[in-house]
């Protein structure tokens, strides 16, 4: 077993430089190190100044992806032993601006996620009181999968369109859009139809699948998509023949 | 630092987890007119509230009722709950947990759509409601997106706090440092909500994430608050091994089995009951939290824990339970071993062993959320209201986060109303805050790395403020921390930029967790007796003629200065803790 691997890591510091540079650091090899193990090994010993979005370390929390070797990844969820012998490539994702070494800007898909009405719309809201909306177990699979996203911006990252055109709504923010369509208590699909059927809305999508490949929670975007396009001409449809719906 | 009206609002709410979120939409529901913002240092999806994974405590089924579940967590909590708050709980806990359904959170349903309920450690009736094994991502996940839909309520995403604005008695906002920029800003309120979360990072093997540093307590703390119960630590009897990485009680609930070296379900020798095939509510593997931990360490004792590379750990079977219920009610428990453990307990044992969890803990607050400082507010772990007394029951630390998040939230919002304007010296107070930080940033030289602290403030909780205490260690902890405080006086950092200084965020996160580090250390040695969490070997008997009191450390210019409260007892009075029988 190697002792040591290296980790070549983009360095980005606007205050001191105007591009982004890299930098190499040499961190033991341990076999139940994920890389960000070894990027909080670089910070707390080799260089403090090393900057990076961390927090649960079990692929949950959706804050520390990075691409690792060219790839988006969680890197809580990325094995050294799977990246030898190395050097291992750690570079800030893809399509979003660099605020500082491997932490990317969010705020566009903040805007995007709040664009797509990602809450229950009711025509009538019932009171707790009066109990459950009741909802089957084959009613919360429709859209169970599609909840699942950790908002980790894996799948922007790989998807080419949103590289070439970012005013794309983007998987993730489609697919939460699809959660709420599915939910058989919401009563939105058509308001949010309108917004992802207008321009940068689903039919920028041209289902290249990278998005789902990516996801490391099985959300599965570019099905989302898929099927938010065969559905949403469906209700689009309906919406003009029937405007006040039948739901 | 020019004052601007952009920084400044009715409600504050610091921490924008299951806590935060709650308050945040409580506020503006109660008054729509308000100014309402919710800041952390982090994205609010990133929150700590998305890793809890059993479920959520709320009664709804028939049989089940309010004064058992209010039972199960007085007891559970060894007498140390007050009972009003307890009581209070548990009545608005169910409708707290509609609300959530209606806002779109997707519980597990029973066949007909109806809520589905599972069982949870010392629960004695099955009122625990889940989203398979990811109940706080999905809370965390609903409530954030639900408060998307207001836009009354404004967000400060990636800002931390490095001080309260108090002056004319009241708390009357913030001093904050906007990560991305570095940019330092006053930000005022008529109310400000802590919602921070615990401080688990404090030992070195937890559960919690990164972010958990006790900011809240800290901030709180210094402000002149005192935390109370702060001795409380509770560990979860099944974290993995080397990460931590939590394996839910819902393993047990659905029927796992603890097994020691032999394969013995030893649980059994501990007062908790005989073993039966299937899970039997209070009893054994569905036994509290305290109680199995402690369990653990005299298995240790006796030679009956396997080894392993990173410590001694005892054996979590679920095999038995089958892969369909697993994928269906445990599949993160199948995830997390596969990927972090690289087995699969469809067919493999999982190595578990005591990991610390959460704190009992917190900033005192009363029924509402209300500290002793009149504009400040606390909900959630950062609180101790207390409904957690010495032991927290599984599945009540979320719908605690609704109900008091709520509770604060409506209670800020009343205060708010009056529309006061921050005071002149509160500005006069930023500018010192800011001076403080500009000179702890671009001070020279350093010998002591932020690393090296804080291993050595690990170690001594670890050592002294354990699953069992004793007099010695505790006291040789309090001159050691004393230490480190004054070590830190000559920290060194190696980043001095002002764009996401991620080292400037660790360092004063650090020192926020020396202070909670102490406050707990000290409310350890000061309580002689042993009850839920807090065991001292030294005195191992409930003592109710001294110690039927919540503690309350005070910060002061030595050591902290403990004082006691009563403990409110309103209709269960102090009683054997009974399991298993």
């Amino acid at each position: 077993m190697q002792a040591t691997v290296g980790l070549t890591v983009t360095r980005y510091r606007p205050e001191q430089e105007a591009e982004p540079t890299i930098q190499t650091y040499e961190v033991p090899f341990r076999k139940d190190w994920v890389v960000l193990d070894a990027l909080n090994h670089i910070k707390d010993n080799l260089d403090g100044s090393l900057s990076f979005r961390w927090s649960c370390r079990m692929g949950v929390c959706g804050s520390c992806g990075m691409k690792v070797n060219g790839t988006p990844k969680l890197t809580c969820a990325a094995f050294l032993s799977d990246h030898l012998p190395g050097p291992v490539r750690v570079e800030p994702l893809d399509y979003f601006p660099v605020v500082r070494d491997l932490v990317v800007d969010l705020s566009d898909f903040m805007r995007k996620l709040k664009a797509v009405k990602p809450w229950i719309v009711r025509r009538v809201e019932q009171p707790p009181g009066e109990g459950e909306y009741l909802q089957t177990p084959a009613q919360l699979d429709a859209y169970k999968q599609f909840s699942m996203c950790i908002n980790c911006m894996l799948c922007y990252s790989a998807c080419p369109i949103y590289g070439l055109e970012p005013s794309f709504v983007g998987p993730a923010a489609i697919a939460l859009a699809q959660r709420y369509n599915m939910d058989s208590r919401d009563q939105g699909a058509a308001e949010r139809l309108r917004i992802l059927s207008a321009k940068d809305g689903i039919w920028e999508c041209t289902f290249v699948g990278e998005c789902t490949k990516v996801c490391p929670k099985g959300v599965d975007p570019a099905g989302a998509i898929q099927q938010y396009k065969l559905t949403g001409a469906a209700h689009w449809m309906k919406s003009v023949l029937l405007p006040w719906g039948t739901r | 630092m020019p004052h601007d009206e952009a920084y400044q609002h009715d409600v504050l709410i610091i921490g924008g987890g299951g806590a935060g979120l709650r308050a945040a939409i409580a506020a503006v529901e109660a008054d729509p007119g308000l100014r309402v913002a919710v800041l952390s240092k982090v994205y609010p999806m990133r929150s700590h509230t998305v890793s809890a994974e059993g479920g959520a405590a709320a009664v709804i089924k028939p049989g089940d009722s309010l004064d058992q579940h209010a039972y199960d967590t007085i007891s559970g909590g060894d007498w140390l709950c007050d009972q009003d708050a307890v009581e209070a709980f548990v009545r608005e806990a169910p409708e707290e947990m509609l609300r959530l359904e209606h806002w779109g959170c997707p519980w597990n349903r029973e066949p007909d759509g109806h809520i589905a309920v599972r069982p949870f450690g010392g629960m004695k009736a099955e009122r625990t409601w889940f989203a398979a094994d990811k109940t706080g991502f999905h809370m965390l996940h609903t409530l954030f997106q639900t408060t998307l839909k207001y836009d009354a309520i404004q967000r400060y995403d990636e800002w931390f706090v490095t001080k309260l604005l108090v002056d004319d008695g009241r708390c009357q906002g913030v001093v904050a440092i906007e990560l991305g920029t570095g940019r330092i800003q006053a930000i005022t309120a008529n109310a400000v909500i802590l919602c921070t979360g615990g401080c688990g990072k404090v030992f070195p093997f937890t559960t919690n994430a990164n972010i958990k540093n006790g900011d809240g307590m800290a901030l709180a703390y210094r402000a002149g608050v005192p935390l109370k119960d702060m001795e409380f630590v509770q560990y979860h009897p099944t974290g993995l091994p080397f990460t931590g990485i939590l394996i839910t009680e819902a393993a047990r609930s659905e029927g796992g089995w603890m097994l020691n070296k032999d394969g013995y379900r030893y649980l059994q020798d501990y007062d908790l009951g005989k073993p039966e095939p299937r899970p039997v509510l209070r009893s054994m593997e569905l036994g509290p939290r305290d109680r199995l931990s402690q369990a653990f360490v005299k298995e240790q004792e006796k030679g009956r824990t396997l080894q392993g590379a990173y410590g001694d750990y005892v054996h979590l079977d679920i095999r038995h339970l089958g892969e369909k219920l697993i994928d269906k009610k445990l599949p993160f428990v199948r995830e997390l071993c596969l990927k972090y453990v690289g087995i699969d307990p469809v067919r493999e044992m999982i190595p578990v062993r005591p990991v610390v969890h959460y704190m009992m803990g917190g900033v005192h607050t009363d029924i509402h959320g209300a500290t002793p400082l009149p504009g400040l507010y606390a909900a959630g772990e950062v609180a101790c209201v207390s409904i957690n007394g010495a032991n927290r029951l599984g599945s009540n630390s979320l719908p605690e986060l609704l109900v008091f998040g709520a509770r604060a939230g409506r209670a800020a919002a009343a205060r708010a109303a009056d529309r006061r304007r921050p005071g002149a010296s509160v500005l006069a107070q930023a500018l010192d805050e800011q001076r403080r930080l500009e000179q702890f940033l671009g001070k020279a030289g350093g010998k002591e790395r932020i690393a090296g602290l804080r291993d050595e403030m690990h170690q001594i909780m670890e050592q002294s403020a354990g699953i069992y205490r004793t007099r010695g260690a505790l006291e040789e902890a309090t001159e050691k921390l004393k230490g480190l405080q004054e070590r830190f006086k000559d920290l060194a950092l190696d980043d001095r930029s002002l764009t996401f200084n991620t080292e400037l965020l660790a360092a004063l996160e650090l020192s926020y967790m020396l202070d909670v580090a102490q406050a707990i250390v000290h409310s350890a040695l000061a309580r002689r007796e042993s009850r839920g969490s807090h065991q001292r070997t030294d005195f191992p008997e409930r003592d109710d003629a001294r110690f039927l009191a919540h503690s309350l450390a005070y910060r002061a210019e030595d050591a902290p200065r403990i004082e006691y409260l009563p403990v409110t007892i309103t209709r269960w009075p102090p009683g054997q803790r009974v399991y298993g029988r």
